[in-house]
């Protein structure tokens, strides 16, 4: 039915406020828009100011539906869950994953066939890959770790999620940071820091989304009916307070004008890179690592129906993760202007990281003792325990790699790109796989995911595309080290830099082979998520109470 | 700059020792308090309880 005239009630104060806040940034906006010479800096004031638009009508809507007041905390003596923001999440997350996957297969395939590049400067290997990189690790990522952080926050907590507008606020606002950035990539705004590529405007704007993220988590702990913060929370926690910290240290930079999408890093040279690994190799650890880890700790469980294996574990290695990690970065600069102390100290942290690192991966595998005849039944939980699988081996490679002399050998080379892969295809993507084989059926109310089977293809189609593509760069990696290094008996350099690129054509192939089968295996899933959504079994009411109780609009 | 290093290098190997190992065995005893257990065994049913 549609509503006209009046609205059914009035706007909450934090509504108006939205709305204003909405009004002035688009007035601000359209100011640069119209005052910038930078057409692509325009062009990202546009997207602003039809967000800002957007947000003054999506807000105002509310108060013409009977139904979007401020929510219940309880209904029926059982918490309301707001669960609209979680599936949002979970779909934008399957968006950027596709995106990214693709993406990532594009520059393969540039890479091995570089005609590719079409000679086109916003689709070159150059502006691509850090459109890869951020598609994968902030969107897809960032998506899963938002909507189940959001979800596991609220379950464990028996908890309504704190705020009414805030939640959402999170969930778009991170995406239009998203789209700024990857736009901006394209049309070559970029700081060139790796992985924190936004200008200084997408920077901002993406540190008011992360303190309200921060605000609303804790406000959401702080009304927790269970006595124990469970240890998920944790390090979800660690994850959102160290990305905080990180961002804002490694973005200090001062833009030369407010018309201008360019911006100046306060710090300089050696100091400079310092920070920018300091905050990169931390953005694996807390990004990649702690947030993921905070995913394995209560889907792992849920699904084998067992309670972790040991939680004295998970306390002693979440301490030591946290402490230890932050010492880490330096090992990216070895044999560089960085002082050798500060190379040797970032070394020795990397290599003390093997045991928290492998502390968490004991946990979530023996979280399946007594039950392991679940492996064979259930692909969500052989993808999550795979996942495992690859977090514990791509954890031993990276203190390996971190010891110096091995570092002379596989930096600047493709193994790097391996160990990535191996950490990024099979740990954080197969435990988000299994988060959101988890989380779809739970968030629709469905009774199963649609077909069982097609998770099974999903694992072993990616699973086979994962081995292809860490063992092509292993090969590649040590093959283009070894010819790096390699000296004639009169001392001269053996190969030309053009020989060795040559030499890694049929593993570029190889591995976008590898990428193509992981993409593929994402199309199955989103196909399954799809099915389960639009045609699954609801789940009967005696089977399970619903996750959200129907409101009825008062009379 | 040589004694800049070596005392910043003494300070690390010596503090920065102390420091870890305390919060190491810090965190061991609040893990393996004996009172704490029944808590922590309550805190790790929490996922598999239903509301």
């Amino acid at each position: 039915m549609a509503t006209t005239g009046n609205p059914i009630r009035q706007a909450t104060t934090g509504e108006i406020a939205g709305m204003a806040l909405a009004a002035v940034a688009f007035l601000g906006l359209l100011l640069i828009a119209a005052k910038t010479e930078h057409g692509a800096y325009a062009f990202h004031a546009i997207v602003g100011m039809a967000a800002a638009l957007g947000t003054v009508f999506l807000i105002a809507n509310r108060c013409f539906k009977p139904d979007t007041g401020p929510a219940p905390q309880e209904i029926d003596g059982r918490p309301n869950y707001n669960m609209d923001p979680v599936k949002f999440g979970t779909i934008a997350a399957l968006f950027w994953g596709i995106a990214g996957f693709t993406v990532g297969l594009i520059i393969a395939l540039q890479l091995a066939f570089p005609v590719l590049n079409f000679d086109l400067p916003w689709i070159n290997f150059g502006r691509l890959r850090p459109l890869h990189t951020s598609a994968v690790i902030f969107a897809f990522g960032g998506n899963v770790l938002i909507a189940t952080s959001f979800y596991v926050v609220q379950r464990t907590s028996r908890a309504r999620l704190a705020g009414n507008l805030s939640p959402w606020f999170v969930v778009l606002g991170y995406n239009l940071f998203i789209v700024i950035a990857g736009t901006g990539y394209l049309l070559g705004i970029t700081q060139g820091k790796e992985y924190a590529e936004p200008e200084w405007y997408a920077d901002l704007w993406l540190t008011i989304v992360w303190v309200t993220y921060l605000l609303v988590f804790m406000l959401t702990l702080a009304k927790r009916k269970e006595p124990h913060i469970y240890v998920a929370n944790w390090f979800y926690l660690a994850f959102i307070v160290t990305i905080a910290v990180l961002h804002l240290g490694n973005n200090l930079a001062l833009p030369v004008s407010i018309f201008s999408p360019k911006s100046y890093i306060v710090w300089s040279g050696v100091q400079d890179a310092m920070f920018q690994w300091w905050y990169g190799h931390n953005a694996v650890g807390f990004f990649l690592t702690a947030g993921f880890l905070a995913i394995m700790y209560y889907f792992v469980p849920k699904r084998a129906n067992r309670p972790v294996y040991s939680y004295r574990l998970s306390i002693i290695h979440f301490w030591a993760l946290i402490f230890i990690y932050i010492w880490a970065g330096p090992h990216h600069l070895h044999y560089t202007a960085l002082p050798d102390w500060a190379q040797t100290l970032g070394m020795t942290f990397s290599i003390m990281l093997w045991m928290p690192s492998w502390g968490g991966m004991i946990n979530g595998i023996m979280t399946l003792s007594g039950a392991w005849d679940k492996l064979r039944t259930d692909p969500v939980l052989r993808l999550m325990v795979v996942s495992l699988a690859f977090y514990g081996m791509s954890t031993f490679e990276g203190p390996l790699m971190s010891i110096k002399a091995v570092n002379s050998l596989s930096h600047y080379t493709d193994w790097t790109i391996g160990h990535v892969h191996s950490g990024a295809l099979g740990w954080v993507a197969y435990i988000s796989f299994g988060a959101i084989y988890c989380l779809v059926p739970w968030l629709w109310n469905r009774k199963e995911l649609y077909s069982l089977k097609l998770v099974n293809w999903h694992f072993w189609v990616s699973t086979l595309g994962i081995v292809l593509y860490i063992s092509a760069m292993w090969v590649s990696g040590i093959l283009q080290g070894l010819m790096w290094r390699a000296y004639t008996s009169l001392g001269f350099l053996e190969y030309s830099f053009i020989e060795t690129v040559a030499a890694m054509h049929p593993f570029y192939v190889i591995r976008a082979l590898g990428g193509a089968l992981f993409l593929a295996g994402a199309l199955i899933m989103v196909f399954n998520v799809w099915m389960t959504i639009r045609s699954g079994e609801p789940e009967s009411a005696q089977d399970h109470a619903p996750l959200q109780p129907r409101l009825v609009p008062a009379e | 700059m040589d004694t800049t290093y070596q005392w910043l290098a003494r300070f690390a190997q010596s503090a920065g020792l102390l420091y870890f190992v305390g919060i190491f065995l810090a965190v061991c005893l609040y893990a393996f308090w004996p009172s704490n257990k029944a808590r922590f065994e309550e805190a790790a049913r929490t996922p598999l309880q239903d509301d």
